[in-house]
């Protein structure tokens, strides 16, 4: 591989997918390098029963809205990746598969993209490389006793690979909860870890949660519109899991199944994982915030709209004392799984764009060096920016962008 | 109408701006200096800390007794050393919902607090070991009278604890290391 090429798009997951379906329909030349297959981290980076939180009539990506038969279900893994598959192949994208970008610097008037399978010379540059590429594990992990497994949700695959005993999940969010819930129903005891986190119902006056996310506009709300943008950046994902039954899976679904419940996992001193005391403040945190949510449903519903009547929901369940300690060497814990997020890998990046947390510096995708751009980050240019039905606006939105840059600069 | 609590907010918010892009300048250290006096009785003078990137100072020297009660058998000069944790949480979150409340909007009349913690004092005894030295669990009521509903109280508090100092040194374990000069 070597040459010219008036963009390079890193990444075929959705978000880069979408990328060429817009660069292809302005005929702007380009092609799509991805280190894996199409849909490369839904293949390998995800555990087996993995199910998407968004409903399927939100599984639409530019092109090709959902038409399977059951709009209000959830997508396996493996639905996922033909999905993408289908979308890849519908829009032609020119994808090269196997091809792992290692650098990426500024070079003329555009960028030198170099690979394993040889360099390219591009005027564009979109990075749609994902925001989860890494999971991110707190640096007390290294003193975690030798005796017992640390695993990510990376490692994860299912529960009957972990060792018989006790679990102790870190974070609360739609991973924690979820790897929590389906490690408890395998018998083993299980203690979530949990700090600040996003409660929601599976669904609210009779609808889907995410129903009344889209369609009372939150999820629009513009990065330029939102207060504390960095703040919303960071926020983590809601707790819910997508089940046929449509299951409510917040911390006291976890509570009624067994599981303990203890505050943010802070130290490890001689072999104890020490824990917040501050559990009570984050369990109000999260129900103030679910009922300010649900109040701004209400008042967008009005009277006007088809749904069942206002409900309010059990304030979050206190353990009486909640555990401040652990002995890791006692035996009680086998394996800690760190659900603690995940973070992008810029490594290869050599282009001064990445602050001092290791985030890409950029304004609705618009990345500050003439040329890159960057989709599939979390409130990019909306709230709902790193979902699969946030692509289609802010990827149209970005690839202007880049097509007006193109014809402006020489 | 504007509201007022007494809190400059704006230049809380220029600094948190200033300091994301200086976090040298963001390094405190505060000081306490004591005196054993007799007994269990100490004297803690705090003035001058160190911030901003200099030796800085109070206004005034404040000086803290620190004694136990004649239940004790003591002297009782002045409070015990696990109540002066009460006097930080309780200034602390009050100092919190203020300017949580100043930042939202809404103008308080007044806020009262009260804190307790239990404490089992075979622990410092060393009646039982199975009994911790410090507090079982500390709980604070708030009484706020302010132009807000229920629930924007409540979240006052909830951002308050959230952003705490002394809610944090609390419930968070902190190195803490004690050494013969
Ligand atoms: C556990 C989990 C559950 C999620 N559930 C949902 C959900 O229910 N609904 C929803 O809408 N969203 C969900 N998301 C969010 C989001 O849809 C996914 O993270 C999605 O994978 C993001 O798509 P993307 O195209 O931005 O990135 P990715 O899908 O990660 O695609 C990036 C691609 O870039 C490739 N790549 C990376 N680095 C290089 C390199 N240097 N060279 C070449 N190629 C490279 C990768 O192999 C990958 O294929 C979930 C995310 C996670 C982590």
């Amino acid at each position: 591989m070597a040459g010219r090429v008036t963009t390079v798009v890193i990444g075929a997951g959705h978000a880069g997918l979408a990328a060429s379906h817009f660069l292809s329909e302005r005929s702007i030349d380009h092609v799509v390098l991805e280190r894996g297959d199409v849909a490369n981290s839904w293949r390998h980076e995800r555990w087996d029963s993995l199910r998407l939180l968004t409903p399927n009539w939100q599984s639409r990506l530019p092109g090709l809205p959902y038409d399977g038969p059951d709009p209000d279900g959830y997508l396996s893994m493996g639905e996922v990746v033909g999905l993408l598959d289908r979308f890849a192949s519908m829009s032609r994208a020119p994808v090269q598969a196997g091809t792992t970008v290692t650098s990426v610097r500024r070079s003329g008037d555009g960028y030198r993209v170099v690979t394993n399978q040889g360099s390219l010379d591009a005027r564009t540059v979109v990075v749609a490389s994902g925001a989860c590429n890494l999971p991110a594990v707190p640096a007390f992990a290294a003193a975690v006793p030798k005796e017992i497994e640390q695993l990510t949700p990376f490692d994860y695959r299912d529960p009957s690979t972990l060792a018989d005993g006790g679990v102790l999940v870190v974070g609360a969010s739609a991973t924690g909860v979820q790897l929590a819930a389906e490690i408890r129903r395998s018998g083993r005891p299980v203690t979530l870890s949990v700090g600040e986190h996003v409660r929601l119902p599976r669904t609210y006056r009779g609808r889907d949660v995410l129903w009344w996310m889209d369609a009372s506009g939150v999820w629009d709300q513009r990065h330029d519109e939102i207060d504390d943008l960095s703040r919303a950046r960071r926020l983590p994902s809601p707790q819910l899991v997508g089940t046929p039954e449509r299951v409510t899976l917040d911390l006291n679904a976890l509570s009624a199944m067994g599981v303990e419940l203890v505050g943010r996992w802070a130290a490890v001193r001689d072999g104890r994982a020490l824990f917040s005391g501050g559990l009570r403040n984050v369990f109000a945190l999260a129900d103030l915030k679910m009922d300010r949510l649900l109040a701004t449903f209400d008042q967008w519903a009005g009277t006007g709209t088809e749904a069942g009547p206002s409900e309010r929901f059990e304030p979050t369940r206190v353990p009486s004392s909640p555990r401040l300690q652990l002995d890791l060497r006692g035996g009680e814990i086998r394996t800690v799984l760190w659900a603690t997020g995940y973070r992008p890998d810029y490594s290869w990046l050599d282009v001064p764009v990445v602050d001092e947390k290791g985030r890409l510096r950029h304004a609705g995708g618009v990345v500050g060096s003439p040329g890159l751009y960057a989709l599939g980050l979390p409130v990019l240019r909306r709230r709902r920016s790193t979902f699969i039905h946030g692509i289609e606006d802010d990827a149209r939105e970005v690839i202007a962008h880049l097509a007006h840059h193109l014809a402006t600069s020489p | 109408m504007t509201i007022d609590n007494g809190v400059n907010v704006q230049a809380l918010l220029d600094a948190r701006d200033v300091l994301k892009g200086a976090p040298e300048a963001a390094q405190f250290t505060w000081r306490a200096q004591s005196t054993w006096s007799n007994g269990v009785h100490s004297q803690t003078r705090i003035q001058n800390f160190f911030g901003l990137g200099a030796e800085q100072t109070h206004k005034s020297e404040a000086v803290f007794d620190a004694d136990h009660p004649e239940v004790f058998a003591a002297q009782d000069n002045g409070i015990t050393p696990i109540e002066y944790l009460l006097v930080g949480l309780a200034g602390c979150l009050t100092a919190g919902v203020a300017s949580v409340a100043q930042n939202r909007g809404i103008q308080l009349r007044s806020v009262e607090a009260t804190v307790e913690g239990n404490h089992d004092i075979r622990g410092i005894l060393g009646a039982d070991s199975d009994v911790r030295n410090g507090f079982n669990d500390v709980r604070v009521t708030f009484t706020i009278d302010a132009d807000a509903s229920k629930e924007e109280i409540e979240a006052l508090v909830a951002q308050s604890q959230k952003r705490s100092a002394v809610f944090d040194a609390l419930t968070n374990p902190t190195d803490v290391s004690v050494t013969v000069a």
